[in-house]
Parts: structure tokens; sequence; C-alpha cells
């Protein structure tokens, strides 16, 4: 620990890194960063305690057992490897299994109001793809809960004095210092291509700015807003992530994205009802007679069909959210046996999720914010009435790609500072933007957990990449970041300006409503590829018309019109990717289907999609590349560790099969 | 003709009336300004907001910079997109256009008066995280690193705390207050809340003095004036009046026998 201070350059300003994001990742990391007594900027899109962590409902995953059912964090690393089938490296999964039961205590002793047990302790319910009983929940706003939790936590270090090596304190540098309300513009790379700050933009003034850190970490969520309404928020439109991909960072299993099987339709946004309702005992169906037009209270039981319960036995209502999604697809648009709609005479896009025979009061305690959003946004009273739902774009398990350490048993090696670096150096990603936990499809309340767990990596590795540094980025010299900067100027000057007297102008905010409906309906629960072809065809005809999209708004104050243009460029070059991965990878496996190559196909394709931008309107997917990391060469490829659970075909029809020993048969 | 279907039926447009300024610096720019955007079903003022970005003109067909606003999870739980509707103050997700205008009625959307404006309908709300800070909302952990789980927690107990613990910050109860506002130092019924939220928690208990002090100075629980309208205007219907009683109650306890104890 002695020898050289990392608090202050040479030049004797504090060393700080940049963490972008306020959800769960983005603060367990600065957290961590501050613990290990590095300062940081923490820059966010909107005020942290408004991120997207926030919508989170159902819980948390942690193998506690304090059910007496026998999980463990070895069954909770099995069942997430098979229910991401496979796809996902397993040291860092292993590593978030055995972290889980610390973490959700450190909540606990953070304050976060956890649902009780008659004995006062952590209550826990069962989620999708496991039998246990393993998910620690605050109601069902759960990931609300936790945010305030980590939130409060960095508010204090907002007050909190930098201090220099001798322990003495720093005038007027603190901790953290917060940037609420700034978008993320690019990576500021210096001349060896490392990762030394990024260019931001206040949203409020508009005002571009350089900001040094020795390490930048991106944790800024998913991309759902690519495919127009999800259950994502608006800020969800993953142009961080796409900015620095157009820069060179590799970006792993894009195609996979997870579409949640129960979600209100509406106009603006598709309204999540979390999986807990299911694990708390809601069970999902359509009447047998597809022409029934009763209220669904009037049909009696043996007139419905629960087809989940009915198809996958082992798991029922509680399969992985792939599969339930496309059991409802397979029933509203193959089998057309949506719930039926008297007054239009069609079977609409809906089945029924129940909770009517449950206690009022027992849900009360533990989903009233779902049941809650439903009855203010449907306007039906669902203690009383079956839920109308249907699928939608929910999660990415794809996202910016990141490395691990593996130690000696298999599990991640925390304070290397390879954990969460991305291929450019000194740049690190964690949460939902990058790739590392899920495979090819995330269980449940396994979300929450690895953007937690990855801040707890994320943290030390940073710390330590910092300290491995001979030069800070705050003596390099300041042309490198006015270059960077004054580019970024250029380019939203572009965006002002451009097609000002176009009379062919087009609107942004038209244009991703027709990308977001084209990327709903032909990239997401079924994918085939001459369809794919198209789109592929119609992205590169949006690329052309990006160009002729001009700005309403020039006022240098809150444009949100202007902001939204470049976002719109970001999510075109994701929609790529995400495209081009699916037509790529002819197999099917987690959350890609595709009808003609029904089967996984481990010889081909247990492998991680790597792509690297290769400009507008080309993505290179390759096999291998190397990186360097601390000083450290780094040899990578696409190949996946799964020396810890053997692959295996991935059924749920029988209980059991993601882990024997919840069957108790082991 | 088409101006009965202009209120009703498939055709319908949502007539909004929006009160916009462009900068804090221009209160000459302040304006009402009006727009007729396509009905869409189930739709909600922020999809009628969304339908100006997509065709920015005044009903009178003035091309105009679309409204700008604070928006981050449609579903009313993370209070970015309070605003005054109707002269109420709320979520403009939660706002169901069928419920405000079921007859092409008018929509009256302003911004919040009680934090400093940014443009049209963002308003400035940093103040309430800074008191935040003052009345020392969290739990001092000693760190993040393994120390095993928290105090146990009776379920009644834990029944109290939820509720109190879903206040998403979004100011609805002191834009409705009488005493709050930019002349005030009044901290607000959010903030007396959290600070009984945190001396519920066993291990916040340990720090309960702090915060029932930083809540007996000027601006303290004391400058409430009882009006009540926090509780009626909260969205998750935080039992606003009780926290301001128990934490009065504490306050003058601590006044009144604190000095005993030390």
């Amino acid at each position: 620990m002695a020898g050289k201070t990392t608090n202050r350059s040479d030049g004797g300003k504090v060393r700080r890194v940049i963490v972008v994001g306020g959800g769960l990742a983005g603060l367990m990391t600065v957290i961590k960063l501050c613990e290990a007594r590095v300062p940081v900027d923490l820059i966010s899109l909107v005020p942290v305690k408004r991120s997207h962590s926030v919508c989170a409902q159902g819980g948390i995953n942690a193998s506690v057992n304090t059910k007496g059912e026998g999980d463990s964090p070895q069954i909770h690393l099995e069942e997430t490897a098979y229910g991401g089938d496979f796809l996902a490296n397993q040291p860092p999964v292993k590593g978030m299994a055995e972290a889980a039961p610390g973490i959700v205590f450190m909540l606990d002793r953070m304050g976060v109001p956890f649902n009780r047990t008659p004995e006062g302790l952590l209550d826990f319910r069962r989620f999708g793809g496991t039998l246990f009983h393993r998910t620690a929940y605050a109601g069902a706003t759960t990931g609300q809960q936790l945010l305030y939790a980590l939130d409060e936590q960095v508010r204090r270090y907002e007050l909190q004095d930098v201090t220099d090596e001798h322990g003495l304190t720093i005038p007027g540098e603190k901790m953290v210092r917060k940037f609420e309300f700034w978008d993320f513009l690019e990576a500021v790379l210096d001349d060896n291509g490392t990762c030394v700050g990024c260019i931001a933009q206040d949203l409020k003034t508009m005002e571009i700015r350089q900001f040094q850190g020795d390490a930048v970490v991106l944790a800024t969520g998913g991309l759902g807003i690519v495919f127009g309404r999800s259950t994502m928020s608006v800020i969800c439109t993953g142009t961080a992530a796409a900015s620095v991909y157009r820069q060179g960072a590799v970006y792993a299993n894009g195609e996979f994205i997870q579409v949640h099987p129960t979600a209100i339709p509406g106009a603006d946004k598709l309204r999540l009802i979390s999986e807990s309702a299911r694990g708390e005992g809601g069970r999902v169906w359509v009447p047998k007679d597809a022409t029934d037009s009763r209220q669904p209270k009037d049909i009696p039981d043996k007139e419905r069909d629960y087809f989940l319960e009915r198809m996958y036995p082992g798991y029922g209502n509680l399969v992985p959210r792939d599969i339930a999604s496309r059991a409802i697809f397979k029933t509203c648009f193959h089998e057309n046996r949506g719930v039926f709609n008297g007054k239009t005479g069609r079977n609409e896009h809906e089945v029924y999720l129940d909770l009517t025979h449950k206690d009022e009061k027992f849900l009360r305690t533990r989903l009233s914010g779902i049941l809650e959003i439903y009855e203010k946004f449907a306007g039906v009273d669902p203690y009383k009435n079956p839920m109308k739902v249907f699928p939608a774009v929910h999660y990415s398990m794809g996202g910016l790609w990141v490395d691990f350490e593996r130690d000696s048993r298999g599990s991640l090696r925390v304070g290397s500072p390879r954990n969460h670096a991305t291929n450019i150096p000194g740049l690190y990603a964690v949460g939902e933007a990058e790739y590392q936990y899920h495979g090819a499809n995330r269980l449940g309340a396994n979300s929450l957990l690895s953007c937690i767990y990855g801040g707890i990596v994320t943290g030390p590795a940073v710390a330590s990449y910092q300290k491995s540094l001979s030069k800070s980025a705050f003596d390099l010299p300041k042309s490198i970041f006015d270059k960077a900067e004054n580019k970024c100027r250029e380019d939203y000057e572009r965006i002002l300006k451009q097609n000002r007297d176009n009379a062919k102008a087009e609107n942004p905010y038209v244009m991703h409503q027709e990308l977001g409906e084209m990327m709903l309906r032909d990239c997401t629960i079924e994918r085939d590829n001459a369809t794919l072809d198209k789109v592929l065809e119609k992205i590169s005809e949006f690329d052309e018309r990006v160009q002729n999209v001009s700005c309403a708004d020039q006022s240098q104050r809150v444009n949100q019109n202007a902001q939204f243009i470049r976002h719109l460029e970001n999510m075109l070059a994701l929609s790529r990717v995400i495209a081009e991965g699916a037509k790529q990878r002819d197999e099917s496996r987690g959350a890609h289907y595709k009808p003609a190559f029904p089967r996984r196909n481990d010889a081909e394709w247990l492998r991680t999609t790597l792509a690297r931008h290769g400009g507008v309107g080309k993505v290179e997917f390759i096999r291998e590349f190397d990186y360097a990391c601390a000083g450290q060469k780094v040899h990578v490829t696409d190949a996946i560790d799964t020396t810890l659970v053997t692959p295996r075909e991935r059924k749920y029809e029988q209980a059991g099969a993601a882990s024997a020993a919840a069957t108790g048969k082991k | 003709m088409a101006k009965e279907n202009e209120n009703k039926g498939p055709g319908r447009r949502v007539h909004l009336r929006i009160k916009r300024q462009d900068g804090p610096e221009l209160p000459e720019s302040k304006r009402w300004e009006e727009f007729k955007v396509p009905y869409l079903p189930q739709m909600n003022v922020i999809s009628a907001l969304q339908q100006i970005q997509k065709e920015p003109q005044t009903s009178d067909g003035k091309s105009v910079a679309p409204v700008v606003w604070e928006s981050a999870c449609l579903e009313e739980v993370c209070g970015a997109c309070t605003m005054v509707i109707n002269g109420r103050v709320r979520q403009a997700c939660s706002a169901l256009v069928d419920k405000l205008a079921p007859n092409g009625e008018p929509i009256v959307i302003e911004p919040m008066t009680k934090f400093p404006i940014v443009r049209d309908l963002v308003v400035d709300r940093g103040r309430m995280f800074e008191d935040m800070k003052r009345v020392h909302a969290w739990i001092d952990i000693d760190g993040t690193h393994d120390l095993g789980p928290g105090p146990r927690e009776s379920a009644e107990q834990q029944e109290e705390r939820y509720p109190l613990s879903r206040c998403m910050t979004c100011g609805c109860c002191l834009e409705a207050c009488p005493q709050y506002g930019p002349g005030s130092d009044f901290v607000g019924a959010f903030a007396v809340n959290l600070v009984r939220l945190y001396n519920l928690h066993p291990s916040g208990a340990l720090h309960k003095t702090a915060r029932l002090e930083s809540v007996m100075d000027e601006g303290g629980v004391q400058d409430c004036g009882k009006s009540q309208n926090c509780v009626e205007v909260c969205p998750k219907e935080i039992p606003l009046v009780d926290s301001i009683a128990s934490v009065s109650r504490d306050a003058t306890k601590h006044l009144l026998f604190g000095w005993l104890l030390k």
C-alpha cells in the first residue's frame, strides 16, 4: 500500500475516475471506489434516484436457504447457467452466486425494507427457472428500494472530504461529485487508444465539457428504446454503449434480447407485471374455447387452458421468460387463441394473468406495487379480475464485451484489473450495459444481483487499474481533451444546423417510431433469415435517412430534440448489431429463436458473438482479439468457459431439470 | 362536421393547453400554447406530449420547438414527470387522457411553481436532494464488506416502514404545501417523512438525535402549517401527516427531556 500516491497527480490534481450512470451498478461501483479511497465523478442522464433500476419489481436472488429447502450458491450457479442456455462464462456466474447472500445482507443493513418472516428474518419467494424460494423482495418495488439504499450511501460520500496519503483533507474536494442531467457523448482516448476521460453535455445549459479520469466506467443500462415501446424507461436508448462501440469497443451477444412474458400494453410504454405475480401463485390462461366471450370470472376452471402448466408441468407458470414468452406468442399468433374481444370480434394479443384465487391481504403485502400499476393504467381491479397481459421487450443480455480473471476455484479473482474491463484500456462496463452474467436468457431477479455484484467487482478492478498506471490522465496534455471536446461540439452544431432548409427534412421521433415498430416485429420472439435480410436493408435505409433529419428546436437550453437525434443515430448502430447477430446465429438458444433452426447447436454456436464496428453500415464479427490491461497483454477468444456446469439440453417439462437437487433426488 | 369528429370517435384529437417558458433568464417568454394531437388508445399525458414531438405545431398551425419535460420510468415509480395538470400536481404518466378529458375538454399543463423553472415543464428540484443531506437520510453502515445480516425486524414494522420508503422525491407534497417555497426554509413533508423512516430502523435509530435536531431548527417540522395538503396529493399515499405528527412528538420529547439523557 505504501509508495507513490494514487490520490493526486504529479501536477497536484486529485486523481478521479469517472462513473457514468447512477443505477444500481453505477452506484455500487461508486461506493466500492470510495471505500478504496478513489474519488469519483458520477455522471448521470437523470438524477440518480430516477434511474431505470427503480423499475425492477420482483426481487433479488440469493440462496440464503432460510426455508430449509437445501438451496445453495452451487445450485444458484447451475440454474443460472442452465437458464441462460450455457452461453455465459461460468466463473463470473459462480462469483455472483457465491456473493449473493452477503449482498442481500448488506442491503438489509442499509435499511432496505425487505419483507419478513414471522421470526423477523428475510422472506424469500419463488421466481422463474428454479423450484427454490430464493428471491428476497421489498413488496413489488424491490428495485426502487435497492436504488434508494445505494443512493443514500453515495450521498454520504458527497459530503466526505478527499484526504491525501497522510490523512489530511484536501480543501474543496469531496469523494463524490455528481453531475446529474448530463449526457455521455464519448470516451476520450489518448494516442495509444487508452481511455483517459470522457466528454459529456449538460442537458440543462447544453454546455459540452471534458472530464479527465484515470478510468471511465459505463454503467449506462440497457437499450429497450431501440424497440420503440418496451418495459424500459425512456432514457434506456443504449446511447453510451453505442458511442464507445463506434469508438472501437467490442459488443457481445447483441442478438440476445429478453422478451418478458407479462406486460400491460400502453400507448407510450409496455408496463411490466413482474414475474413475482407468478412466483406468488399467479396463473396464466386463455379460455379453451377461443370464441368464449364471457367475462373471465364467469369461465369455470375446467374451461380454462392453463397452457404453461399443461406444456411445462415441472415448472409451470415459472418457466424461464424466453420459454413463457414463446408459449404466449404461439397461443396468440399461431393458434389465434388470445382473449376474445366481443366488441372487435377478434382474438386479441392478450392472455390472462390471474391472481384472483389468492387472498387480498396476502397480495397487498407482497404485490401491491404492481397491482397498483395495473389498476392505474388499465383501469381494472386486479384483485377481483384477471389481468390482461402480453410479452414485451425487457432486457438485453448482450452488451459491451468485458473481461474477467478466473481464480483457482473457478470463481472471479476479485481485485483483478481485468474484471469488467472492455477491450479499450481504461474503459470499464457494468450492469445491463455489459454482457457477462446471463448468457442467452436471464433468470428473473438475477439482474439486480448482477448489477450490484458487478459494482462490487468493478470498484476494486478500477482501483487496481488506477494503481497500475505510470502516468495519470490528469498529467496528460490538455490538447487531447480539447480535441475530443471540439469534435463533440462540432457534432452537436451539425445536429442543430443540418437540414434546416431542407423541405423534405425528416422528424427524428417519427423515424424512431418506424425503427421501433420494425425491430419489435422482426427482431424479437421469432427470427427468420429472409425477414432479417429485409430488416438489415431497412436499417441501411435508415442510415441514409437519418442524415435528412432536422432539429425543430434551436434553443441552447434543455434541447431534448437535439439530444434525441444523437441517441437515434446511436440506436441505429445498435439495431444493426442486434439484427446482424441474429442473422448470423443459425440456431436457437435462450431468447434467440429461429423456427428454421429450432435446436441449439453447441458444435458451431457455443460461443460468444463478438461484434466490432466497421464504419457506418458495417459490423465485423470476430473470433478473437488481443487487448492490453494494466500493462498485461490479454488474448481473448469467443470460446465459453463451461468448466463448472457441463452443457446439456435445456428442458423445463420435468421438475428438477435445471438442478436435480431441487427434487431432493440427488 | 369536422369539428364534431375532433372531440369524439376514432379521428379524435386531444386538446392541450401548455404553459411555456424558454429559460429562467427569459421571463418575458412565458406564454400559453395550444396543441391538438391525434388520440391514441390508453393515452396518457406523456403520449400526448410525445405526439407534439412528432408534429411540433400549435393548433393555429405555427411551427414551434417541441415542448420539453422531464420523464423516465413512465409507470409512476421514478417521480420525474411531475407537473401541474388541470390545476393538480401529479405525474404525467399516470394522468390518463380518457379520465381528464372524456369529451375532448382541453387539458391544461403547467410546470411546478415551487422550484426554479428551467424550461417549459422542466423545473430544478435539486433542493430536495440537498435537503436529504440536511436530515441525515441514510443508515450509517460501517462499510459494504461482509458483516452478516442486518437487525431482525417484525413483519409489522416492515409494513410500517415500507410505505414510507416509497417516496420518489417527486415534490408533489411541496408543490401543494402553503409553507414551502423559494422564500422559505421549510424542508417540507417529504423530508420529515424520511426522518421518521430512518428513525424507525433499528440501526437508523442510533442516529435518531442527529435527524431530530436537523428538523428542530428554522425550516424544521414546527414550520408545518397543518394544512394537510401534502397527504392529499401524495401519489404513493404515504401517511405524511402521521409522519409529521410523529416526528413533531419525538422532537418535542427530545427538546424537553433530551438533555437528561446526555
